[in-house]
């Protein structure tokens, strides 16, 4: 059971929540951007993920990179399934990416650079929202090809999934400002994290309810043994965080909210992950099949083994760095 | 259909790379500056030093974003337009490419933010840790990707399996792949020049505005030594790798050469030319006889086969890479200029008192990119008509495309690319204009906002 592609499709879903979480919070500060109160607190906000966007992104290559170098075959199908909101997604970071950059170079045009900063992080988000929905939706194979039409991917299902992304990725982003600013901006992201949250929560129920009625597969899988036992707890933990979430927000615990959301992440993707395991293009290709030889995958392994915990120390460390409130008074200048 | 598809889905790959490869190649080379600037600045505690590796820092950040967004599009590009070619190659590129995200790009993203924004905030020795691991996260990351690219020309070390696909069998075989080494100098050394060559303009345009700015000497007279002693090791570090192509894709270098025949006593180095792909000769050829078998076999009358000797569809299209080989070779011979003309000047001890001569460097500034990208034109075209050098053709390769979703795409991207990354150059050209002089004052206390245009001034701590 525990074999190379396993081990793989483990490390590549590791890296894949990572990348939510990570550059989860900072699109989300670009989805919330316009609903700032100020340019001061837009700087803040943005400055306070200037030094770590980067790095945030560089996860989704890696998602993007592993997928290919360990299941070209996944990668082969769900490429051009996906055709329309890969390349929106990329073109969209493309725009936000820039913006981090120009805005400050050019202060004529700041509002030209804010607009491609929100708008990118917005579509960027909402792209990712749809792909997940597609995945869930299922994709068309024929063969070792993708046999679909290239608007397979647009339903209305896709599209909640979209604009459940984007909420969650906005209550991510802005409890992490609750956790890095303080004063106004920060009374601004508590207003906007309860709205968020709300909102995050409903489309949390939306799609769990949808999924199985969509995907009888998944339902199956879901009420199977053993399945079942590791599904059951998952609505459960799922409500307790919103509670721990819902008590940070109202009791204003400046670290709570943000740690909260993470976790609700992780059980949605938990969820998501006990739906479609073993396979990897859902219900069509399993994780064996997609795999590379094994002589591709244990080479890599060796340097996951020893990148990645390099990785992950090294990234700690540059977060840490840059730790705590951010001093608003610098913002003034 | 499926030919235009075909040709969009090229397109758009030549496309996006070549905006991409401009990027790394410049950060790579910026990267070391950098990392040299911060060296010379801690040894010395010269404040010019300081004040270069501000300026150029700020002008890194913006390149680096760049390149970062632009080869994101390139990881996915792969997947989208090729998706049978990712198929195939997967098991053996796919590795490669792994490696380089770990072991190269989280290195580079990582310690970017503390290189850009900690000074103050950690250590002068850990600051300096930094630059050097971004620096070495640019070179890592060219190895990578440079033994991938030289594996679909010169494929080693793989078997094929039932379907189709590329299987390892010999690691070390795949990675120093026959063209993997002399590839791999090749590009760092011309990202080294082409950094040098736009350092080197932006210190001669601030000292054909003032030749008494002590920063603008210090970086024209280091991008001149670059210039000088990089120009001639890249010209032989060409000519090893010209020769290395001979041997493992002849029909790359007769279409450089033009030499649609073949000439069994000795062939001659054309130096001009009209190649005729119809006709199959190279019209109106001014040549140096038997200059080519010289160059090429290190003997007069070596004989050297020409393009009658390959079959017509195994032709990479000579037209193309005719005149992309000679762009790049003049302008390496022009760079060659720069460096022996500087050396002479820096002897009179006239190196800051020749405007003519900064007027030579300031228009050389763009040059090397335009090198480095007649260069992979000469190389990815020559590749043609394969994408897996000699096994798979390129018009197998294509996933289930259409051609109007590529080229809806395709015009996306040139849009897109031509904004944006045309407001980021003209940043990146302003930025330049500004004298290193005028970057304020140089005070190390703790900064303690992450904002690039809140470090040029004074804190407020």
């Amino acid at each position: 059971m525990i074999d190379l592609s396993t081990i793989w499709a483990g490390l590549l879903a590791l890296s894949i929540f990572i990348y939510v979480i990570l550059d989860g919070f900072d699109l989300g500060i670009g989805v919330i951007f316009p609903f700032l109160d100020n340019d001061d607190d837009r700087a803040i906000a943005m400055n306070s993920v200037a030094p770590v966007w980067d790095g945030n992104e560089t996860w989704l290559i890696l998602g993007g990179g592993g997928l290919f170098a360990a299941f070209p075959l996944a990668y082969a199908i769900i490429m051009p399934a996906l055709y329309a909101p890969f390349i929106a997604m990329i073109l969209a970071l493309v725009f936000r990416g820039v913006a981090f950059e120009y805005r400050w170079r050019d202060k004529r045009h700041e509002k030209t650079w804010d607009r491609a900063f929100h708008f990118g992080s917005f579509v960027a988000t909402f792209m990712q929202g749809i792909v997940l929905g597609a995945f869930i939706q299922g994709i068309e194979v024929e063969g070792r090809a993708y046999a679909g039409g290239w608007w397979d991917w647009a339903s209305p299902f896709t599209f909640t999934c979209g604009l459940a992304l984007t909420a969650g990725y906005a209550l991510l982003g802005s409890t992490w400002l609750i956790m890095k600013t303080e004063n106004g901006l920060r009374d601004r992201a508590y207003a906007i994290a309860k709205n968020t949250g709300r909102a995050t929560l409903l489309f949390i129920g939306i799609v769990s309810i949808w999924t199985p009625f969509l995907s009888p597969k998944i339902a199956a899988q879901w009420l199977s043994f053993p399945h079942i036992f590791f599904v059951l707890p998952v609505p459960i933990l799922t409500l307790v965080l919103a509670a721990i979430t819902a008590w940070g927000l109202t009791k204003r615990k400046d670290n709570v909210p943000f740690l909260a959301t993470i976790g609700l992440f992780g059980l949605c993707f938990a969820g998501l992950g006990i739906g479609v395991t073993p396979y990897i293009v859902p219900h069509v290709i399993t994780i064996q099949q997609a795999a590379a030889p094994d002589v591709s995958l244990s080479f890599m392994l060796v340097g996951a083994l020893i990148f990645l915990p390099l990785i992950l120390g090294y990234t700690a460390y540059s977060y840490w760095v840059f730790r705590g409130k951010i001093d608003p008074k610098a913002g003034y200048h | 259909m499926e030919d235009l598809a075909v040709t969009l889905a090229r397109a758009q790959f030549a496309f996006t790379m070549s905006f991409h490869i401009i990027f790394p190649a410049f950060s790579i080379g910026v990267a070391s500056y950098l990392l040299v600037l911060e060296g010379l600045w801690l040894k010395t505690g010269k404040d010019e030093y300081l004040s270069l590796f501000k300026y150029w820092r700020k002008i890194f950040a913006v390149a680096f974003g760049m390149g970062v967004v632009s080869g994101i599009v390139m990881s996915y590009q792969f997947g989208t337009n090729w998706s049978v070619f990712s198929d195939k190659t997967g098991p053996v590129i796919g590795p490669l490419m792994a490696y380089e995200v770990l072991t190269a790009f989280f290195l580079e993203a990582g310690f970017l933010g503390v290189m850009l924004f900690g000074m103050g905030r950690v250590s002068k020795r850990l600051h300096f840790l930094a630059t050097f691991m971004v620096a070495l996260g640019t070179l890592i990351s060219a190895t990578w990707i440079l033994a991938a690219n030289s594996w679909m020309h010169t494929p080693a070390g793989y078997s094929i399996n039932e379907v189709g696909q590329f299987i390892p069998e010999n690691w070390m075989e795949i990675i120093f792949n026959p063209s993997f080494p002399y590839r791999l100098v090749h590009m760092v050394l011309a990202a080294f020049l082409t950094t040098a060559f736009v350092v080197g303009a932006v210190g001669a345009w601030h000292l054909l505005k003032d030749k008494n700015t002590a920063t603008a000497r210090k970086m024209f007279s280091m991008a001149m030594w670059m210039a000088a002693i990089i120009a001639p090791i890249q010209i032989l570090a060409g000519d090893l790798h010209g020769i290395n192509t001979l041997e493992y894709q002849p029909a790359k270098v007769m279409a450089m050469e033009g030499h649609y025949e073949s000439h069994p006593h000795g062939a001659p180095l054309y130096l001009f030319g009209i190649p005729d792909d119809k006709a199959q000769e190279l019209k109106f050829a001014i040549g140096i006889p038997n200059a080519s078998s010289l160059i090429l076999k290190h003997h007069l009358h070596a004989p050297l086969d020409g393009l009658d000797t390959i079959k017509a569809e195994d032709r990479p299209p000579v037209v193309i890479l005719f005149w992309s080989f000679r762009i790049m070779v003049g302008i390496g011979m022009m760079m060659l200029c720069v460096g022996i003309i500087s050396v002479f000047l820096r002897w009179r001890k006239k190196l800051y008192d020749s405007p003519l001569f900064h007027k030579f460097a300031l228009i050389m500034g763009p040059s090397g990119f335009v090198a480095v990208l007649a260069g992979w034109i000469t190389t990815e075209v020559g590749r043609q008509p394969y994408t897996v050098y000699g096994i798979l053709r390129t018009s197998q390769s294509i996933g289930p495309v259409e051609a109007p979703a590529v080229g809806a795409s395709l015009i996306a991207f040139v849009i897109v690319y031509f904004a944006l990354f045309g407001a980021g150059t003209y940043y990146i050209l302003k930025m330049m204009g500004q004298s290193p002089e005028d970057l304020g004052p140089l005070t190390e206390s703790p900064v303690r906002i992450a904002s690039p245009h809140l470090l040029e001034g004074e804190n407020n701590d």
